[in-house]
């Protein structure tokens, strides 16, 4: 008797800590933005970056008076289980649009969500093919990874149309592959003259002078490298140490060769980014942007930063447009926003003009930036 | 064979049959009138796939005492065996409950097999051998899985090392594409089974535990030569442990898998499977109800302390920390057990009777 008494006891204490009041927004009158992202872990400096871009646009847009906005921003640790439970968190929060997540895994696991909830998603930074795949409302804001690859191709038809190119890519990273695979029928598309094609693997990339040395060997004058700066560091190196100067032509994966460890930034010189943004870029946005970030969080931001900047702006204009109102249910917010995204035009710090189309990828001319001098300079 | 059981036995046996069926039925009720939070609804499956690995991890951990630091492996061999196999007969069972049935049930025997092969060199090490092959074994599995590539179309499945190597006919579709997993997969995985799958569990290993090949587990368990020297096959009963616990943590993973639109194989890794140790050893080792309770509260803990921000993972390892303190000093032990035999219960009720007799 005991027992069961006991029992019941545990099991009501059970239902108050579960039981709440689900879903239904306050009456608050601020539009909920909810994002996740590794903050925690090996991968906290995306998610960070992610959180720090988008509170810095929030304060800008709060400061204007119009439409108010809060942030509330879930760590996911890069897992896509824990991304779950974090959109379930912010969806108990009330959220009306989620920015996020950060990382690919993640979106891939809460695109699907949010597709069924009719909940508006807008990703920053998950770039690969599959997230906008999930449905309707999923739209992303940085480039997917063919979308990369497929710039690349029409940037080089455009600039170097009579180069003689050589490639090296990482075939055991997505985004390398990624980028890669678009551009090699892209390339035989538009008749582009590639030479040699050399493939690393993550087990073997210690040493790339083979890479570098057939691609010299081929007479290739432009190396296409769509992978990170560590192993751009290593290739530089060795380029340089045999005397091989081609123009080095790399993505956005790169940024922030100059400051690779162990790395002579000298080196780079003369590199053609292919990147959406570039923290020493002159533009007033992009320098005002770099400056309020330094002064609170003592970094200087990275693409993801200005990506997540670019979010609650896009999204910003789109409700302002749109006649969102905080007492929307997140329902109507979504289907007005996928209204608004698939016919408006924006400008932002990573692109001007960016548009997107009803599978939610962005269109945004990429911008090409060479360093001289140490900095980072339009190359148009 | 119950008739072998002793009473107390029996008394452990019904507390978590009843608490699990409880715990079920308040949830199901709560979640039907629609006052169950979405965070709390979302947690509902992942619970039931940790409690049966946590159950199935102690089988092997605190029973067979054989520590083994690879059972996310067997979780990933049973989540992507199940998503494939729920992709691929999509077509032809159009039952969901069937398909999820189906794929979990083969989930585990690919596990189960997997555990076979595994268990055969590696059972036959102790201590920290065995910790560190299992660990190893596990590593492998998750790289295998990390690096295989498997498409559908007309003409049925393709299987590849490399995605260049996958050749498919134009309708084709991917089903696992290597490091990047699975995605859009079919979300079939329902409570209802999880719970069916912790009592399907439940009564496996503590039916296993109380017959003899139990009983002759625990006696290898606690004194292999005395064990050997009645004539024990040391190596036969061990194997048979961990196959079990590997077909279950299959049927389990399987469950995951569905349960998500993307999973990754890097999710199963050795972090994953320390987290179910951690499970095991804070309910007790062999102790299939702490088991049931530890896997619950802590996979819910880092979410119910997500109002702290940045504090949070900090605050995690506190409470483990404090509870590993707990339940090992002797005094806060003893007044567990006191609690939990009834008799602090019957101190309290026993006095309210006298007040309200007087």
């Amino acid at each position: 008797m005991k027992k069961v008494l006991s029992m019941a006891l545990a099991a009501a204490l059970m239902a108050a800590t579960f039981a709440g009041c689900a879903g239904g927004n306050s009456d608050s009158n601020t539009i909920k933005l909810g994002t996740s992202g590794p903050l925690t872990g090996s991968n906290a400096v995306y998610g960070n970056a992610v959180k720090n871009g988008m509170e810095i646009a929030i304060e800008e847009l709060n400061a204007k008076g119009g439409l108010q906005f809060e942030q509330n921003a879930q760590d996911d640790e890069a897992d896509s289980e824990k991304a779950v439970n974090a959109y379930n968190t912010l969806k108990d929060w009330g959220m009306h649009i989620m920015a996020g997540p950060t990382t690919t895994g993640c979106a891939n696991a809460v695109a699907p969500e949010c597709a069924a909830d009719n909940m508006f998603m807008l990703t920053p930074s998950a770039s690969g093919p599959d997230v906008i795949k999930a449905g309707d409302s999923v739209f992303q804001v940085c480039f997917s990874d063919p979308n990369l690859g497929l710039a690349a191709a029409d940037y080089f038809a455009a600039h170097f149309s009579d180069a003689v190119i050589g490639v090296i890519y990482d075939s055991s990273d997505l985004y390398s592959a990624g980028v890669y695979s678009t551009f090699e029928t892209e390339a035989k598309a538009k008749g582009l003259n590639v030479v040699c094609v050399e493939a690393f693997t993550s087990a073997n990339k210690s040493d790339l002078s083979t890479q570098v040395t057939k691609c010299q060997a081929a007479g290739a004058d432009l190396v296409f490298m769509p992978f990170y700066a560590t192993e751009a560091a290593q290739v530089l190196t060795y380029a340089d140490k045999i005397g091989y100067k081609p123009t080095f032509f790399g993505c956005d994966g790169m940024d922030g060769i100059l400051a690779t460890e162990g790395f002579d930034p000298k080196l780079a010189e003369g590199l053609v980014l292919l990147t959406p943004f570039a923290a020493d870029a002159d533009d007033e946005k992009t320098q005002n942007f770099v400056k309020k970030y330094i002064e609170k969080f003592d970094t200087v931001p990275n693409q993801f930063a200005a990506d997540a900047y670019d979010v609650a702006y896009a999204i910003y204009e789109a409700c302002t447009e749109a006649g969102v109102t905080p007492d929307m249910s997140s329902e109507e917010v979504c289907e007005k926003m996928v209204e608004q995204f698939t016919s408006m035009s924006f400008d932002g710090l990573t692109g001007s003009g960016m548009t997107w189309d009803a599978s939610g990828a962005v269109s945004k001319v990429p911008m090409a930036v060479v360093i001289q001098n140490g900095e980072y300079v339009s190359a148009d | 064979m119950r008739k072998n059981l002793n009473r107390k036995q029996r008394g452990g046996n019904f507390k978590v049959f009843a608490l699990v069926t409880v715990a079920f039925i308040v949830m199901q009720l709560l979640s039907s009138m629609g006052m169950l939070k979405s965070s709390v609804k979302g947690q509902l499956i992942p619970i039931c796939v940790y409690i049966v690995l946590a159950v199935s991890l102690n089988l092997v951990v605190g029973v067979s005492g054989e520590l083994s630091l690879g059972h996310a492996g067997f979780m990933g061999v049973g989540a992507f065996t199940g998503v494939v196999v729920a992709s691929s007969i999509a077509n032809v069972v159009s039952n969901d409950l069937v398909r999820l049935l189906i794929a979990m049930v083969i989930g585990g025997v690919m596990a189960g097999i997997a555990g076979g092969i595994i268990g055969i060199p590696v059972l036959r090490l102790r201590g920290d051998y065995l910790a560190i092959v299992t660990l190893a074994f596990g590593e492998i599995l998750k790289n295998i899985i990390g690096n295989l590539y498997i498409g559908k179309d007309s003409h049925g499945l393709h299987f590849a090392l490399n995605a260049s190597g996958l050749v498919m006919e134009p309708d084709g579709s991917m089903i696992l594409n290597g490091p990047m997993g699975t995605t859009g997969v079919e979300k079939i995985a329902t409570f209802g089974v999880g719970f069916a799958l912790i009592i399907v569990t439940l009564v496996v290993v503590l039916n296993l535990i109380h017959s003899k090949e139990g009983r002759a587990i625990m006696a290898i368990r606690d004194n292999r030569i005395a064990a050997e020297s009645v004539g024990l096959n040391v190596f036969s009963f061990k194997i048979k442990a961990f196959v079990v616990s590997a077909f279950l943590a299959g049927m389990a993973g399987a469950l995951y898998g569905l349960n998500y639109s993307a999973i990754t194989a890097t999710k199963f890794d050795f972090t994953t499977s320390i987290n179910i140790l951690v499970f095991v050893v804070l309910g007790g080792m062999g102790n299939i109800f702490g088991s049931v309770i530890s896997a619950t509260l802590l996979y819910m803990l880092p979410e119910m302390l997500r109002g702290l921000y940045d504090y949070r993972m900090i605050m995690y390892a506190i409470v483990l920390i404090v509870v590993m303190l707990f339940t090992w000093s002797p005094q806060a032990k003893n007044w567990v057990q006191a609690v939990s035999s009834g008799s602090v219960m019957r101190r309290v009720f026993g006095q309210k009777k006298e007040a309200e007799d007087e």
